[in-house]
């Protein structure tokens, strides 16, 4: 079968681009999709050239901490794929254990099954993949699974790529119990932790998105917030600046409705209404040193 | 004798490259595709039995063409057929069916004369397959 789309030099260095543009930070996996599409540019001159380019195993784990971009890449990948001329379709079909384990025995093989009919073309992206395999309960449904996909996984290479995600020291484990799933997946790619700046250009990314901007001194204000932020329990990267924003868009709305004194807003300027003030970062928690709970700062 | 029905019944048999290209098409317009198989040729012969859960929200011909290898796998002997089912409200039926797999030897069909009242006669006709139990009838 061929290739629904047929990629050209330009197309993928367009491709590389925006993903440079869209994704900040992420070296090691802008550098695989770099190979991969390198890969397939030279099976393609190497096909021309009467020589044998066989198809590559796509199937991918992407490990890392809490907000570190694992569903959002793997939500890109199925287009990026796509456009590279891997997959057919080009579609996402995103399960977690629940979609693929049944719950009698010979419920679990249908719905496996059924799970990768739907992904055929497409990329099949398991989140907190290492739920599928509970060794704690021997008669758990969830080593049937693992065992349908990797046949399929096997055989139909060409038909669906799959790409699991999860933290990386329970996908660890996962892979130790599971050493079949672990050499049949070719790109283990591994996600770090965002730098205080990366997560800086984050931040101002989700406030472009959202229409929002920051003061000078509010610029400064979130940069020491990243700082303190990243030191508390449960830093989950980008993740906990997204929620930082949103109490910041929450605290930045109360400000606005307590000068005015109205709902209306009639006195509001465009300007006031998307500008994020220093003093709606400052009331964090974060910032009070001195307090103890371990609540949402 | 060959069998023939469906939407395909004046061709040859499709290679699976042509099946998928098929049922590629049906996926396409959103039809629902679902297989079927039985091994009673008789033409009236309309309910089949189903082959596993007709299949919605693929995208893929590849989901199916593995259903069918597995259908031609547990049936060799027996005929399968492929329906694509439009669930768009004004057709809520089968648009597109065709004969994927048949045995390897089709015997054929009888013709049986029923001599009734007033030396009127009439004709049917059963096929030699159907003379063995369901399930033995392809050996």
């Amino acid at each position: 079968m061929t290739a629904a789309t047929v990629p050209v030099g330009s197309d993928v260095q367009e491709l590389l681009a925006t993903l440079d543009a869209e994704l900040v930070g992420l070296a090691p996996v802008k550098t695989r999709i770099r190979e991969i599409a390198a890969l397939l540019l030279v099976d393609r001159l190497r096909n021309k050239a009467g020589l044998s380019a066989g198809s590559p195993s796509l199937h991918m784990s992407f490990t890392g901490n809490p907000g570190t971009g694992k569903t959002t890449v793997a939500l890109r990948m199925a287009a990026i794929l796509h456009r590279l001329g891997y997959v057919r379709k080009g579609h996402l079909v995103a399960v977690t254990r629940d979609d693929l384990v049944g719950q009698f025995i010979g419920h679990t093989a249908p719905k496996t099954k059924e799970v990768l009919k739907r992904a055929m073309g497409g990329v099949l992206f398991i989140d907190e993949a290492y739920y599928l395999y509970r060794p704690e309960n021997e008669r758990d449904y969830g080593q049937e699974a693992i065992e349908i996909m990797l046949q399929v996984m096997e055989d139909q290479r060409d038909d669906l790529v799959v790409i699991l995600a999860g933290y990386k020291d329970r996908m660890d484990r996962f892979f130790q119990s599971n050493p079949g799933m672990s050499s049949r997946i070719a790109h283990h790619v591994d996600f770090p932790d965002y730098t205080p700046d990366e997560l800086l250009a984050i931040a101002q990314l989700m406030l472009d998105q959202m229409q929002y901007r920051l003061s000078d001194e509010a610029r400064r204000t979130l940069a020491q917030y990243i700082e303190l932020r990243r030191e508390r329990p449960n830093f989950a990267n980008a993740r906990s600046i997204r929620n930082g924003l949103d109490r910041a868009r929450l605290r930045q709305a109360n400000r606005l409705v307590d000068a005015d004194g109205t709902t209306q807003g009639e006195a509001l300027t465009k300007e006031q209404l998307m500008t994020i003030e220093a003093e709606d970062i400052r009331a964090s928690r974060v910032f009070d040193q001195s307090e103890t709970a371990e609540g949402s700062p | 004798m060959r069998i023939t029905q469906g939407t395909f019944s004046f061709l040859p048999d499709l290679t699976d490259e042509q099946i998928s290209a098929q049922i590629e098409y049906c996926l396409e317009q959103g039809w629902a595709v679902s297989i079927e198989h039985t091994d009673d040729p008789h033409p009236r012969n309309t309910y089949w039995d189903m082959f596993g859960q007709p299949m919605f929200d693929l995208r893929d011909a590849a989901g199916v063409m593995s259903e069918v290898a597995s259908a031609r796998a547990t049936f060799p002997d027996a005929y399968i057929k492929v329906n694509a089912f439009d669930a768009t409200r004004g057709f809520e039926t089968v648009r597109l069916s065709f004969i994927v797999n048949r045995p390897a030897h089709e015997p054929g069909f009888a013709l049986i004369r029923e001599e009734a009242a007033g030396r009127a006669i009439r004709y049917t006709i059963r096929s030699y397959a159907v003379e063995r139990p369901e399930g033995e009838r392809y050996p």
